[in-house]
């Protein structure tokens, strides 16, 4: 299934996480998944929330840059080699992932990832098309 | 001990003539041969006729770094390319530098200047000096150079960089005179320290330092860590390069070789023209230029005149220390740096002109150029890569366009502070 992810430009230096999440707490923002891929001088905050649109204006609002960036999200089992056999079928395919990062929790068994990867479509398809013949009906299991 | 006696101690009355009429001279010759200045003279209703005496050259239009830009690259040659025997060229806004060329006589001019300049110093052709300016577009390295070689001192020209060798030849050559930049020679003196080395190994004598703004304490730590007199030489590519003033042994303002360069001082904002002793905008007339005349160049440098006759003997008319600018330059590690020249670089990069500022500071006495860049929607990318590359970009371009490499960093949209809603542009932490 396919996401929008909230992406934050964030300054590495001490309090800037803690700032924009009082930001989002502030407006009661929960947050579902969520990752910081950090350089020596900068930080992206990766952040995946019930109303993406809403919470892109109160960032704005708040002075930060933010881009909308479609990923896709896909359950794994929770067991050894359940992420590993979904990443296979992706590369398999000729996928590539750009980067991968779990859920903070899920209402469902099992875990759940968003992935960022060059052929959002195809490896939708790849993912919708593996679990129907896995699992019956994927769709009904997502949010 | 002078290089040009007459020159030097001429007495005011005969400077005054000598400069009237090259001046009359100067203006008949861009009238004639440069169409900007015969339009601007025109505009304001002067004819060459009209300069007859020294003070008429107040009657005369500005002209400024703007202008020569507007003229790029030989819209200001009052003298056909086949004339031109030297191109020189400083760093410019949008990519474009600003240029200036010389006729053999212009060049044996400026060999003349910085001579003298050098004399001042003690330097003679028994001298030994070592040109630690930079070679190439930038007229500091050739400009010191010619002036040296024509004193008739052995002359090193190691050009900048690879300080430990440059101590090498310093030492083992015996060089006498250094000519660098006044904060190259601090790093200098910290390098002979770190590398164990005694001063007394060196016959270091004196420093001819410029191309930038340094203070007298500044003065004072240099000479007291190298042991050597140091000496402040001023001058600007667009009136020839180094040489244009310099300090005696007596320290106290830099003789301005006005049978060359005719000064005037001026407040920036009125253009007025203000009497000796006043702080304000100099203001110089190339008079005996060929290549590339300038008349009433405003050169931003605030200092002061002084006419009253030098310890030395000297009578050349003295300028002090340059006491900062009134225009937003800022010279970095001798070049010049405009924050507007950020502002063009950022624009090229993105469609839209982010915030920026400039932040330099001075690290084991070298200046560093950090230029903040406020992230916007536009530039944001989700991935790291992609901003490492447009962090990477922006570098590029800027050491492209300012020809010295700046730090770049990315920071928060709306972070960079900003005064009734005009961002600050520079912070310069340097205490000069």
């Amino acid at each position: 299934m396919i996401l929008r992810q909230i992406s934050v430009f964030l300054e590495n230096k001490r309090g800037t996480l803690a700032q924009v999440l009082n930001a989002l707490n502030e407006n009661g923002v929960n947050l579902r998944a969520m990752t910081v891929a950090d350089t020596a001088d900068f930080g992206i905050l990766r952040i995946v929330v019930n109303d993406p649109d809403k919470v892109e204006q109160i960032l704005k609002d708040a002075n930060y840059a933010v881009k909308i960036t479609p990923v896709l999200t896909m359950k794994i089992e929770d067991s050894p080699g359940g992420l590993m056999k979904k990443v296979k079928l992706l590369t398999d395919n000729g996928i590539n992932i750009e980067y991968i990062y779990a859920f903070a929790s899920t209402d469902i068994d099992g875990a759940r990832v968003v992935l960022k990867v060059d052929n959002l479509e195809q490896a939708s398809q790849i993912m919708r098309d593996a679990s129907a013949a896995e699992d019956g009906d994927y769709s009904r299991n997502c949010w | 001990m002078y290089w040009n006696k007459l020159i030097e101690t001429m007495g005011r009355e005969e400077m005054t003539e000598l400069q009237t009429k090259r001046l009359r001279d100067t203006v008949q010759r861009v009238y004639r041969q440069v169409p900007f200045y015969r339009n601007k003279m025109k505009a304001v209703g002067v004819l060459p006729e009209d300069i007859t005496e020294l003070d008429d050259v107040r009657k005369l239009p500005f002209i400024t770094k703007q202008e020569m830009r507007d003229n790029y690259p030989y819209g200001l040659f009052a003298v056909p390319l086949t004339e031109i025997v030297r191109i020189h060229a400083s760093s410019g806004t949008t990519g474009k530098p600003t240029v200036v060329g010389y006729t053999k006589q212009d060049i044996d001019i400026w060999a003349e200047v910085t001579a003298r300049a050098f004399s001042y110093s003690g330097a003679s052709k028994n001298s030994c000096i070592q040109i630690a300016y930079g070679y190439g577009l930038f007229t500091g390295g050739l400009g010191a150079h010619y002036g040296a070689e024509l004193l008739g001192a052995s002359v090193i020209p190691v050009s900048t960089g690879n300080t430990a060798r440059q101590i090498m030849l310093m030492k083992d050559f015996g060089t006498t005179v250094l000519a660098c930049t006044p904060s190259y020679a601090l790093f200098i003196a910290d390098t002979i320290r770190e590398m164990g080395l005694d001063l007394s190994e060196f016959k270091l004598q004196a420093g001819v330092f410029g191309a930038e703004p340094w203070s007298e304490n500044m003065r004072r730590e240099i000479e007291a860590r190298l042991g050597i007199k140091a000496l402040d030489i001023y001058g600007l590519s667009e009136i020839i390069g180094p040489g244009v003033a310099c300090d005696c042994l007596c320290q106290d303002g830099l003789h301005i070789s006005e049978d060359h360069f005719y000064p005037e001082i001026i407040n920036p904002v009125t253009g007025e023209v203000l009497p000796d002793g006043e702080k304000g905008e100099l203001v110089i007339t190339t008079i005996t230029k060929e290549g590339m005349p300038m008349v009433r160049y405003r050169t931003r440098d605030l200092t002061m005149l002084n006419r009253s006759v030098c310890d030395c003997g000297r009578t050349l008319i003295r300028m002090g220390k340059v006491l900062g600018r009134s225009d937003d330059m800022l010279i970095i590690r001798g070049i010049n740096v405009f924050p507007s020249q950020v502002e063009s670089v950022l624009l090229s990069i993105g469609n839209t002109s982010p915030h920026y500022q400039l932040i330099v500071d001075r690290e084991d006495n070298l200046d560093i150029l950090t230029v903040l860049v406020e992230m916007n929607e536009e530039m944001f990318s989700d991935e790291v890569r992609g901003l490492e590359g447009l962090e990477q970009k922006i570098k590029a371009a800027l050491s492209n366009v300012l020809q010295i490499s700046a730090k770049v960093r990315l920071v928060s949209p709306k972070s960079i502070e900003r005064s009734e809603g005009k961002a600050k542009r520079v912070i310069d932490n340097r205490n000069i």
